[in-house]
């Protein structure tokens, strides 16, 4: 199982919403659906570099802000005719807390 | 052998009973039909749509004259049963007596009149027939009239609805600690009462009446328990029906509270039948149709010597009010053993609650979003085992792996009466009478019924009427739909959502069948528009469904910083609020400093996390967001006018400041920049703009639709008028226009091409409508013009990284 930290509360982030976690990887949105599950990934469009934390958050997908590209939150791949796709990393609520993937922090211990 | 069959009473029940009559036995009766109305059967549920105004009454008559001649039957409306005589099998009416085989007594039910002291004065009446009906109609027509409604009940609230409709000022006093308790628990009560009162009706729960007071016989007001007086003209008591059972009873027959009648529909004496209102079938009476009609169906059997046997199953009720969704079936009394499952969204004043006896759903309430009251109501009926999608039943058959939903099915659900010319006032059923006469074409039900004549954003909705009523004959325009999460178009959902009264993202997508779960970036932000332009009061807007700029009140730019744009009004700056710019700008490092083309300035290059403090920094020098990044009212450009300038006709800056305050905070589909030229050497640019203004000698020279971007386009000229005041009015009305009925991301000079620049005219250039739409502009403007940046800048810490995972690295 992969070890998991604790993030923030999940009333931190909007419904239907995202906020940002900058990690030695770079920035990572951190995601709230309608329906209070969470989902983190890259935050960075792999067309332009959009920042996918200020898209809008519609069923479990994202819509970038810059142009549109929609990506499934679950597993980061652009739908419809748009291809390629963002790292996702494991995230999940409990008690009303975010944890999110540790391996995040590791990246840059382990350097 | 025919035989004689009277009838007493020509209402729903008997109606039905007698359609069912001729078809089973055809020519097996001689039929005669009394009522003590004056004329024949008509649709009683339907005086409320007459009431309103939705209707007429020519359009609810049932049966017809000529309906009575093809069926042998002899009417004697006006003239009322007095006496039975079970024996010698006679009944008698004021106009004679009339031997009978089988009789059937179909009554109905008096309504109840609390004997309060005054209750025999003018103008007290009952909310029952189409006498009642007119007398509320003849009051809306007296300007200033005044009514009460005793009884918040269905009847109660449907006639205050009505009569409000009409003009009047309406108080509905209720006894009962909230409305229609009978039918909703408190909760859904409270949601129905802030909707009732929204729309200008006063409710008085918890109030007893104790007299009725008049002058010269005639009802001047109603006084309460503690003394208050409300006064009115007219006075409804809707506090209940009896059934009318004083002719059954003087004949000898079986009474109780209701004529008693056995499965057949058959009373305590041979050969006399009862069905309606008037009966009480094993201890239960009955107030809504739905039973009846089986009745009718029973008695017609039983008549026609079949067997038959009437059960009485579960009704649901549904309130006739347009725009107040509710739904009630079943029990939801508490009891022991009972368990409720509750679903509320306050915020959009949606309200369900299912109660559960064990395994099956007994009761429903569902208010605000009532779409799933049939699905619900038929688990009741059918007593259905719910345990295995107890944890998703409240969410409705689209949780539950159903069918998909069919695209046309919100436009087939709507009620006849329900508006689908805005303009014209046309609704669905005169829209089907029209293609069931042979208007095939959408130019045709133009010409007859004017739907979708005036303003044409209907059209995607008679098209859709027509394919539903014509089937594959209808071959419809292509009017691409929204998005692909729906089959309407956006005019479509924009009228929908004002004839169904849908207040929230998610009551239009459950009410109008999207096929997704959570809309997508295209549907999702022209929902939001459209509901807080059409709703200011009850909805509220969703930050989660703007584009970033505006979730973010700042534009972002490429490299992921923002600009902030302080808002000048008309162009005009001070010396303070430059050096508080100045200041900002170097605090933040700001890259670079620019002035637009709309006569601001705009700072560039803003990191996401100092927003908050450059907002607070400007809002203490007292300035406000210049919603540079609204799809709303951006800039007033300005000239110096006469002022400084040696040609200025009129104070064009003046004018454009003014302008600016008075348009600035509200919502449009797409953004709207103004200019106001002091003459016609039109320094500020004004003919390019959306709206543009050029002051002459005479007046103010209002022009609309111009383009300066992909598009460039000269403005037309809408109006000229006389006075600054003036000028103002028609700017604010024709925004509003635009408001109400364009087409989310079209510009002014798109909508304008679409709907026409006559018909613009034509809504601002009547001062009445103009007024209206003014006042609903103002009225939009009390909630939505406020600046956002004092509000964001509350919570700094929403604006940063929610974590930085590289700082607890490093520790
Ligand atoms: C404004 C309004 C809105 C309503 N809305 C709804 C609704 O939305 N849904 C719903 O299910 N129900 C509704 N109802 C109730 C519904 O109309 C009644 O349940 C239904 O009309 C009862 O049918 P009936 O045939 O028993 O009686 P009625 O339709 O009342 O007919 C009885 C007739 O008998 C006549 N009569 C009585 N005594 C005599 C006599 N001695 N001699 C001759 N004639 C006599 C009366 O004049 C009357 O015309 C509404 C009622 C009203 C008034
Ligand atoms: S538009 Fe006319 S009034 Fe305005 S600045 Fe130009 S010349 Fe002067």
């Amino acid at each position: 199982m992969t070890a998991m930290i604790d993030i923030a509360a999940l009333d931190d982030i909007p419904r239907q919403g995202a906020r940002v976690v900058k990690t030695p990887l770079g920035c990572v949105a951190l995601f709230r659906t309608a329906t209070d599950e969470v989902f983190a990934m890259e935050d960075r469009c792999p067309h332009k570099a959009g920042p996918l934390s200020e898209g809008i958050v519609h069923g479990s997908q994202v819509t970038c802000p810059l142009h549109g590209w929609v990506f499934d939150l679950a597993t980061g791949r652009a739908q419809g005719a748009d291809s390629g796709a963002v790292r996702t990393f494991a995230a999940r609520t409990e008690g009303g807390r975010v944890f999110l993937d540790a391996t995040l922090l590791a990246a840059r211990s382990a350097a | 052998m025919t035989e004689r069959l009277v009838v007493v009473g020509a209402g729903m029940a008997s109606g039905r009973m007698l359609e069912h009559v001729f078809e089973a036995s055809p020519g097996a009766f001689e039929v005669t039909l009394f009522n003590a109305e004056p004329r024949g059967n008509y649709n009683r549920l339907m005086l409320s749509p007459v009431l309103s105004g939705e209707k007429t009454y020519a359009q609810i008559v049932t049966h017809d004259e000529a309906w009575y001649r093809a069926q042998g039957v002899t009417c004697r409306f006006g003239e009322r049963v007095l006496s039975i005589d079970t024996d010698a099998k006679t009944v008698t009416g004021e106009r004679g007596s009339l031997p009978y085989d089988k009789l059937v007594i179909a009554t109905g039910s008096d309504p109840f009149m609390i004997p309060l002291p005054g209750r025999d004065l003018q103008g007290v009446i009952a909310y029952r027939d189409l006498e009642d009906t007119e007398r509320m109609i003849a009051l809306g027509a007296r300007p200033g009239a005044r009514a009460v409604v005793i009884g918040g009940g269905l009847l109660g609230l449907e006639a205050a609805a009505g009569m409000q409709a009409r003009g009047v000022e309406v108080t509905v006093v209720h006894l009962m600690g909230h409305l229609m308790e009978r039918q909703l628990d408190p909760s859904a009560g409270y949601l129905l009462q802030k909707a009732l009162e929204a729309r200008g009706i006063r409710v008085l729960c918890k109030a007893v009446s104790q007299e009725i007071v008049g002058e010269d016989g005639h009802v001047t007001a109603l006084r309460l328990e503690d003394g208050t007086d409300l006064l009115c003209d007219l006075l409804v008591m809707a506090v209940g029906i009896r059934p009318a059972t004083a002719l059954a009873r003087a004949a000898g027959l079986a009474v109780n509270r209701g004529v008693v009648v056995d499965d057949r529909m058959a009373t305590s004496a041979a050969d006399v039948f009862a069905l309606g209102e008037c009966v009480e079938h094993e201890g239960a009476l009955f107030g809504l149709v739905a039973p009846l009609y089986d009745q009718a169906k029973v008695l017609a059997d039983t008549l026609a010597g079949r067997p038959a046997a009437f059960v009485n199953r579960e009704v649901a009720t549904k309130l006739k009010v347009t725009g107040c969704d509710l739904f009630s079936a079943g029990d939801f009394a508490e009891a022991p053993g009972r368990e409720d499952i509750v679903f509320r969204d306050p915020g959009r004043g949606i309200y369900k609650r299912l109660v559960l006896d064990g395994d099956r759903l007994v009761g429903a309430v569902l208010y605000g979003d009532t779409a799933d009251g049939a699905w619900f109501h038929g688990l009741i009926k059918d007593r259905t085992d719910v345990s295995a999608m107890r944890d998703t039943l409240i969410f409705g058959p689209a949780f539950q792996g159903g069918a998909p939903a069919d695209p046309l099915a919100a436009v087939a659900a709507l009620p006849p009466e329900a508006e689908i010319c805005g303009c014209n006032g046309v609704c669905k059923g005169r829209i089907v009478q029209a293609i069931e006469g042979g208007a095939t074409t959408v130019d045709l039900i133009r010409a007859t019924t004017k739907a979708s004549a005036s303003c044409g954003t209907c059209t995607g909705l008679v098209e859709q009427v027509m394919a539903l009523t014509l089937g594959d004959g209808f071959t419809a325009n292509a009017n691409p739909p929204m998005c692909r999460c729906t089959e309407h178009t956006h005019e479509d959902v924009r009228r929908l959502i004002k004839s169904m009264g849908l207040k929230s993202i998610p009551a239009v997508m459950q009410e109008l069948g999207w096929t997704t779960a959570g809309g997508c970036a295209s549907c999702r932000p022209a929902l939001n528009y459209y509901l807080l332009a059409d709703w200011p009061d009850d909805y509220r807007d969703d930050r989660q469904s703007r584009f970033v700029n505006e979730r973010n009140h700042a534009n972002i730019q490429k490299d992921g910083t923002y600009s902030v744009v302080p808002r000048m009004w008309g162009g005009v700056t001070t010396p303070a609020e430059l050096r508080a710019i100045a200041d900002a700008a170097d605090r933040y490092n700001v890259p670079m400093v620019k002035v637009t083309g709309g006569q601001r300035i705009d700072l560039l290059g803003v990191r996401k996390e100092d927003l908050p403090s450059i907002w607070s920094d400007l809002n203490a020098a007292g300035m406000v967001s210049g919603a540079a990044y609204a799809k709303g009212l951006r800039t007033v450009k300005t000239c110096v006018g006469s002022e400084f300038c040696r040609f200025g006709t009129q104070d064009s800056t003046g004018l454009g400041i003014r302008l600016e305050k008075l348009l600035w905070g509200s919502w449009t589909p797409a953004k709207v920049k103004l200019g106001v030229s002091g003459c016609p050497r039109n320094c500020a640019e004004a003919t390019c703009k959306d709206v543009g203004v050029v002051c002459v000698e005479s007046g103010y020279q209002i022009g609309v639709a111009g383009a300066a971007g992909m598009d460039v386009k000269e403005t037309e000229l809408l109006l000229t008028v006389p006075t600054e005041a003036e000028a103002m009015e028609v700017i604010a009305a024709f925004i509003q226009l635009y408001r109400e009925n364009a087409r989310y991301l079209h510009r002014i000079h798109k909508w304008v091409a679409k709907v026409g620049l006559d018909w613009c005219r034509d809504q601002v250039a009547d001062p009445a409508n103009r007024r209206a739409l003014y006042e609903r502009f103002l009225h939009s403007q009390t909630v939505y013009q406020a600046d956002p940046w004092a509000e964001l800048a509350r919570r700094p810490q929403d604006w940063a990284p929610i974590a930085d995972l590289t700082l607890r690295a490093a520790e």
